[in-house]
């Protein structure tokens, strides 16, 4: 199978890749700065305002759309741009080139409107009442594309939970400095229980789906390592990984929100995130673990890197740096 | 007439006809009509002048109301067999139309359903207040009819908080004034006085209640029902003996909205009317049992010889003072009323008034009911209440409780009987003719035990159960006349006479099993001759946790320790042993229902170091042990490691729950058998293994995870002193699992460490692990895990702020 993958820079995308490519399948990435994957052909080009794009397309059998544009800094209009604009000119694109399957990397986000998530299916995503333009457009995406669900241009959407792993940036990176600069705390006790994802895990979800049951097909699927622990032991398990001190405070729910407001206020016109926000302090807050029975079934995918034995990589990873 | 009907179909098997009372209309029949099986028609009417009938302008009265019902139900043309569900007024309605249906040939009525309500105005008792209230000249039409309150006191009456909309609903057809003529007219038709219109119909359906007697009836009861208390309950029993019953606690008038379960369990009853208990299969011999025998033949060997000794009471009696305080309290009991058939209640300390008492009820032929005050005091009233007790027995310091917590039963006090007793000492000739034989299959006691979850459920024992429970344990410990049993766990002091041993009370709280103390306990043994020990194990770890610094009290006249009622822990035992070697101590298993159903001895226990749960043994002679596997409970099986529930098979087995049908049909499922709750598989070599409440499975999305195991392996950590294990999050498929640790222990390890450890043993997926100073029992045993509020306690806090 040729399979283009979009987004194939980040943590999540580069392992996609490994995956894909370990499946035995031909690996096609397009994006806008050169990545370098070893074994992937590489072409770059803005997905929103593509200049060769049957180029690229040429020949796909099946697409990963990992590419979207995340955090909170920027318009509404550019996150609809990138997010919603994007996917369906992709989804334009495959359905003329023929294409057979499109794999959606969406977000537990476009269905989580606030309160805990215990134990939860994949439920729809609701685009007009999850909070933040990311969400909201990532809802409107993953719709799109399980709408376009037919029986010979199959669909589906795969909503990995707070994906982290050796080399992370985004998670990981960011608590390991907010610990090492001791900006690290509970928010009452961090006794939520949260579902994370170990990246390979995650990647693999994605190889999977490209050959998985009919059924799997035209619904979104909730993807976690299926080891639920909570925001405190995670934290802590990270920050030893690193080998930087331990988050020793904890504030309370009330104060963590009203600290995230005013940080959101104060950074309202600046160009950067703000280093706390209601989200963040909601994240961290509320329990979000899922039950990931039916993707296992249906992807005929489980985790196979334990958090253990992740946390075992962080550490090793760490201590060659 | 306004009807509501699911319809007539081609595939129905039953109809069932839901008849309303006053000031409800069919909107209070909405669940059955939604819920019904495919197979079932449900037809729920509003009498003519309610709910959305139309308005007339006479009163209707009860006949009037039996001959609608009666045209309704030839008009609809009806095929199929028909059931009939009826609550409050409605239940008089729809059982004069059966009771007309039954009288002729060709009839198709297979069962009756009631719900709260009456057929008779029981004469010992005033009127219901509510109704009297309502009822009273002047008030009646201003209450029913002038305003709302009728209708609105109505659903007060429901026990539950009735949700605004459902009550909107039931208001909706009564909304002015001329809507709610017929209210008035219900009330006015309810036939309190010996010359009223409808009281000649309403004694012909009462007396006609006999033409049931082939047919199944069901009655469901909410029983804080102001209006029809339990005393209507009683009068409906005593007419339809062959109801089954279900007293749903805690409901009240409005059943079926305050029980949740009422809907289904009603539709399970209509698939099954008859249900599987029927009689149970160890009552079919027909001998007599006579419990004073034992008693007066210790009175006649050895008169001078101490019967009972209470420690704390610093009193012994001898077995011929036994035996004549109990004719005493016979003669006494008597003349206050008592014969055989009725159900005694006491508020007595357990010591030599309370014994006595209790032998003599049963010679009377009568059943006692023990409420263990262990169960706290509303515990022990709801039992009584529950237990439709006829008399409650109590010492004078009782009485003004019995009073304020209005105790049902004609009330007896024991203050003449202490003199009489006194008194009557020497008078008595034991001259071993009299004889107090009553049949086995009669009733001989009901006991109140407290669940892990909900109120206590009555247990209802047959004088042959209880006489092969004697015979049990006499066979099991090898009983002889010398022994003498220290009842550390009261009830117990009740068998002593029945197996003709002495028994002693040592000094202690009865109702609180951890106020035994060493010191106690010792006394018992060399002051009272006690050679056998029945003990809780909350009781045992504080005779341990009570052992002096100096110790060396003398031990060797006790042979047997039993420890039973809630799970021991290994170390406890390895201490008592250490502390009283003379004594073999051996932990039977067994529930209210059945015990003992096996055992286990010391050495045993100690030999078996897996942690695969609490290892209780093979089952006793004439034990019949199987397992109910999770993954095929239907299926009893008794291949090795498979885990589901326990069900057992015993001649000494529990004979019926009082006034729980559903309770009795779900226990009795495998007829004959008894499904105990608990589960846990059996080995390779036939002995039981406990892992927990069937409750408290956790099923999680790896599979299904047990609490005993895991919280043994984690208890087998050094720095923890106690474990729970429980789920958090859904319950049916995708729970996870989480320890509890009671530690104060292992500052030494990170607490990353002690994570690591606690997840290297536990041998299940632990998503997380909490500390606590404390984990908590329940009050009755002080010994058992509350995991009930253990789960609530890990739900929350892992639920997050949010």
């Amino acid at each position: 199978m040729k399979v283009l993958i979009t987004g194939g820079r980040g943590l999540l995308g580069s392992s996609v890749v490994q995956e894909i490519l370990k499946a035995g399948h031909e690996c096609v990435v397009v994006q806008r700065n050169p990545c370098g994957i070893e074994g992937a052909r590489e072409f770059l080009d803005d997905l929103t305002a593509p200049k060769n794009q049957d180029e690229w397309m040429d020949g796909i059998d099946a697409i990963v759309h990992l590419a979207a544009k995340v955090g909170i800094v920027g318009s509404y209009q550019e996150f609809l741009d990138a997010n919603v604009g994007a996917t369906q000119m992709l989804l334009e694109a495959a359905k003329q080139h023929g294409v057979k399957k499109f794999i959606y990397a969406s977000s537990p986000s476009v269905a989580h409107t606030g309160s805990a998530l215990i134990g939860a299916g994949a439920q729809p995503a609701q685009p007009t009442s999850v909070r933040g333009a990311y969400s909201q457009t990532k809802a409107l995406a993953e719709l799109d594309v399980l709408a376009a669900n037919t029986s010979t241009f199959a669909t589906l959407a795969l909503r990995p939970h707070l994906v982290w792993g050796p080399g992370d940036t985004q998670l990981i990176e960011r608590i390991v400095e907010r610990a090492r600069s001791g900006r690290l705390f509970y928010i009452d006790g961090g006794y939520a229980l949260i579902d994370t994802t170990y990246v390979s895990n995650a990647a693999r979800a994605f190889a999977c789906s490209l050959t998985a049951a009919p059924d799997a097909y035209g619904r979104p699927h909730m993807v976690s390592n299926g080891e639920p622990r909570t925001v405190r032991e995670t934290l802590m398990r990270i920050t030893q990984a690193a080998g930087v001190p331990q988050p020793s405070r904890s504030v309370s729910f009330r104060i963590a929100m009203a600290a995230g407001r005013a940080a959101e206020f104060a950074w309202k016109n600046r160009n950067s995130e703000p280093p706390l926000t209601t989200f963040l302090v909601e994240q961290l807050a509320t329990a979000h673990w899922f039950d990931i029975e039916q993707t296992k079934r249906l992807l005929n995918w489980s985790p196979t890197i334990s958090l253990d034995e992740g946390f075992a990589e962080l550490t090793n990873w760490y201590a060659n740096q | 007439m306004h009807v509501l009907d699911t319809g007539a179909g081609q595939n129905h098997e039953l109809t069932l006809v839901c008849v309303h009372g006053n000031p409800t209309w069919s909107y209070l029949w909405r669940n059955f009509l939604a819920q019904a099986p495919s197979n079932i028609r449900v037809i729920a009417l509003d009498h003519l002048g309610m709910g959305y009938s139309e308005r007339l302008d006479s009163e209707r009265v009860l006949d009037q109301r039996v001959d609608d019902l009666t045209r309704l139900i030839r008009a609809l043309k009806i095929t199929t067999p028909i059931m009939s569900l009826a609550h409050d007024w409605g239940g008089p309605i729809s059982l004069g139309w059966v009771e007309n249906e039954i009288a002729s040939a060709d009839h198709k009525i297979t069962g009756v359903i009631l719900l709260n309500t009456a057929v008779h105005q029981p004469t010992e008792f005033k009127n219901p207040a509510v109704i009297r209230l309502a009822r009273a000249r002047g008030l009646l039409a201003p209450i029913t009819e002038y305003t709302q309150g009728f209708v609105f006191g109505t659903r007060v009456l429901s026990g539950s908080k009735m949700s605004r909309d459902v009550a909107a609903g039931f208001r909706a057809p009564y909304r002015t004034r001329e809507l709610r003529k017929a209210i008035h007219g219900f009330v006015a038709d309810i036939p309190f006085e010996v010359n009223h219109v409808s009281r000649a119909t309403l004694d012909q359906i009462a007396l006609n209640l006999n033409l049931l007697s082939q047919t199944p009836v069901l009655m469901c009861w909410g029983p804080n029902d102001p209006v029809f208390s339990d005393i209507y309950l009683r009068d409906l029993k005593s007419r339809i003996p062959h109801a089954e019953v279900h007293r749903y606690e805690g409901a009240s008038h409005l059943v079926s909205e305050d029980a949740p379960g009422l809907v289904s369990d009603v539709f399970s009853w209509i698939e099954s009317p008859r249900g599987p208990h029927v009689d149970s299969p160890n009552e079919i011999d027909n001998s007599l049992v006579d419990f004073g025998a034992q008693m007066m033949e210790q009175a006649i060997i050895r008169p001078n010889v101490v019967g009972l000794t209470a420690m704390n009471e610093h009193r012994s009696v001898t077995w011929r003072e036994l035996h004549s305080q109990t004719e005493f309290s016979m003669r006494y009991l008597s003349e206050k009323g008592v014969t055989a058939g009725d159900r005694v209640a006491f508020l007595v300390p357990p010591g030599p008034l309370l014994i006595p008492l209790i032998y003599a009820t049963w010679n009377l032929g009568a059943a006692v009911v023990l409420a263990d005050s262990g169960l706290g005091l509303r515990g022990m009233f709801r039992a009584l209440r529950g237990a439709h007790i006829d008399h409650v027995v109590g010492v004078p310091r009782a009485w003004p409780l019995m009073r304020s917590l209005q105790i049902p039963g004609a009330r007896i006090s024991t203050k003449e009987l202490g003199k009489a007793g006194e008194r009557g000492k020497a008078n008595v000739v034991v001259d071993g003719t009299s004889k107090h034989e009553f049949p086995s299959k009669d009733l001989g006691a009901v006991v109140f035990t407290s669940g892990s979850t909900g109120p206590a459920k009555g247990v209802q024992y047959s004088r042959g159960h209880i006489a092969r429970t004697v015979a049990a344990l006499q066979s099991q410990y090898s009983i002889e006349s010398h022994d003498v049993i220290i009842a550390a766990f009261a009830p117990w002091a009740v068998f002593g006479p029945a197996l003709g041993i002495a028994s002693v009370l040592p000094n202690m709280n009865p109702g609180k099993p951890s106020s035994l103390t060493y010191r106690a306990l010792n006394e018992s043994v060399v002051r009272a001759g006690g050679t056998l020990l029945w003990a809780s194990p909350a009781a045992l770890t504080n005779v341990i946790d009570t052992v002096p610094e100096h110790e060396n009290a003398d031990w060797s006249g006790i042979r047997l320790i039993l420890s039973a009622g809630a799970p021991v822990p290994k170390s406890l035992l390895k201490r008592l042993a250490e502390l009283i070697p003379s004594a073999s101590i051996r932990t039977p298993y067994g529930m209210t229902e059945a015990l003992p159903l096996s055992e286990i001895s010391l050495a045993e226990i100690l030999s078996s170091d897996e942690d695969h749960g609490v290892l209780v043994g093979r089952g006793l002679p004439g034990v019949d042990i199987k397992i109910a596997p999770w993954s095929d409970p239907d299926h009893l099986t008794t291949d090795p490691e498979v885990m589901g529930e326990i069900v057992v098979r015993a001649p000494h087995m529990k004979n019926s729950y009082n006034n729980l049908a559903f309770t009795e049909r779900t226990s009795s499922q495998f007829l004959g058998w008894h499904r105990t709750g608990d589960v846990g598989h059996l080995d390779a070599g036939g002995s039981l293994w406990i892992e927990g409440r069937k409750s408290h499975v956790i099923t999680t999305q790896m599979g299904v995870v047990t609490p005993v195991p895991v919280e043994q392996r984690v208890e087998s950590l050094d720095f923890v002193r106690q474990a729970a294990c429980v789920g958090v999050g859904p319950k049916e498929a995708s729970a996870v699992v989480i320890v509890y640790i009671e530690s104060d222990q292992g500052r030494e390890l990170s607490q990353l460490r002690r994570e690591d450890r606690v997840r290297e043993v536990a041998g299940a997926p632990i998503a997380a692990i909490l500390r606590v100073r404390s984990l908590p029992t329940d009050i009755r045993h002080n010994a058992k895990l509350n995991r009930e509020e253990i789960s609530r306690w890990a739900n929350k806090k892992l639920a997050g702020s949010a």
